[in-house]
Formats: structure tokens, sequence, C-alpha cells
């Protein structure tokens, strides 16, 4: 039987374009790595899911192992895992966060 | 429970012999550390297969007894 947990975050990234696990909401961040991608993804306008992993240790531990990422946040864009803090910041300044997001149709070109 | 930056160092230089590794301690506080490695086994690695190989590179410290490692690869081209 697969990990039920991993089954919940299957679904929460097949139903929603872009998926943010994080610490916190995305109104009340509670951590500064989180807060980092929340503002990259409003600088860009573009909507998402923010998941708040500390309202249940389950998911926190299991989108780690889900991923094989030891850390929080985590983006997913289309279901596919992008990176977190660092990797978000360095493709925004890049422009490479950009383009992912107009290749998939999720940004204005 | 913290780490000091020559524990990071050469937990990196072990598992990724060839690299050039610097371990930047943002904070002083021994919990907030930006590690920058460039290594040839990068190469053809997308940046989270990169960074995962740093973090396993740390043998699961990384989110427990490490709080904060903002990292950055390179891939090093051969001389």
């Amino acid at each position: 039987m697969q990990n039920v947990t991993f089954q919940r975050i299957q679904k929460e990234i097949d139903n929603n374009d872009i998926v943010l696990f994080m610490k916190g909401e995305a109104a009340f961040p509670q951590c500064g790595f989180s807060s980092l991608v929340v503002q990259v993804l409003s600088q860009l306008g573009v909507p998402f899911k923010d998941i708040n992993v500390l309202e249940d240790n389950e998911l926190r531990q299991g989108i780690k192992d889900f991923t094989n990422w030891p850390t929080i946040p985590q983006l997913y864009v289309k279901g596919e895992f992008i990176g977190g803090c660092d990797i978000v910041r360095e493709m925004y300044e890049s422009g490479e966060l950009q383009d992912l997001l107009k290749d998939k149709g999720l940004l204005a070109a | 429970m913290a780490m000091d930056a020559r524990h990071i160092q050469d937990l990196i230089q072990d598992a990724l012999p060839d690299a050039d590794v610097r371990i930047e301690d943002m904070r002083g506080d021994g919990d907030h550390y930006a590690a920058f490695v460039e290594s040839a086994a990068f190469e053809g690695k997308s940046r989270v297969q990169q960074h995962q190989m740093v973090y396993a590179a740390l043998q699961g410290r990384m989110g427990g007894q490490l709080h904060a490692l903002a990292i950055k690869t390179a891939v090093k081209k051969q001389a």
C-alpha cells in the first residue's frame, strides 16, 4: 500500500498548477526561506496553493521523503519538483523561473 | 546543536573529492551557513540533483543538526 501521505502529496501537486509546501501560510510565512519564495511568486503575480507543513507533522516529514529533499519550502509546478529557496531564487534572478512558468502557460509571455 | 564550518567542508570534500568547497558562516551562530561547491561530478545534473548530492554528503544532518545551509553549485570544467 503506497504511503497515504505520498498519495495526499501527489493529489495536491496533480490538482494545483503551482504548489508551495511551506512553513506558515502565504499571508503569514513563519520562516525566512518560505517567505522569500512567497515573495517571488507574488512578484510574478502567479496564483499558487500554499500548504502549511507546520500544521501537519506527517506531511512535514512526508514531503521530505517524497522528494528526497531535507528542507522546507518546496515548490512544485505542474506536478514537478522545482526546488527549495536557493534554487527558486537562483532561477528567478536568472529569468529561468519566468521562462518555465511561461512554457507551462502559467505566466503571460 | 550546531555544526562548525570545518566539519561541513570535510563532509562535502569526502563525498566529492575533486570539488572546490567554500563555506561561509552567514550569521556567526553555527547554524546558518552558505556552501559554494564546484565539482565535475555535477556535469549533466539538474540543479535539484546537484543540491541533493550535497545534501547526501551531509549524511542526513541537513534540517536537523544543521538548520540552514544555502547551497550554490557549479560544474567544474575539466582542466
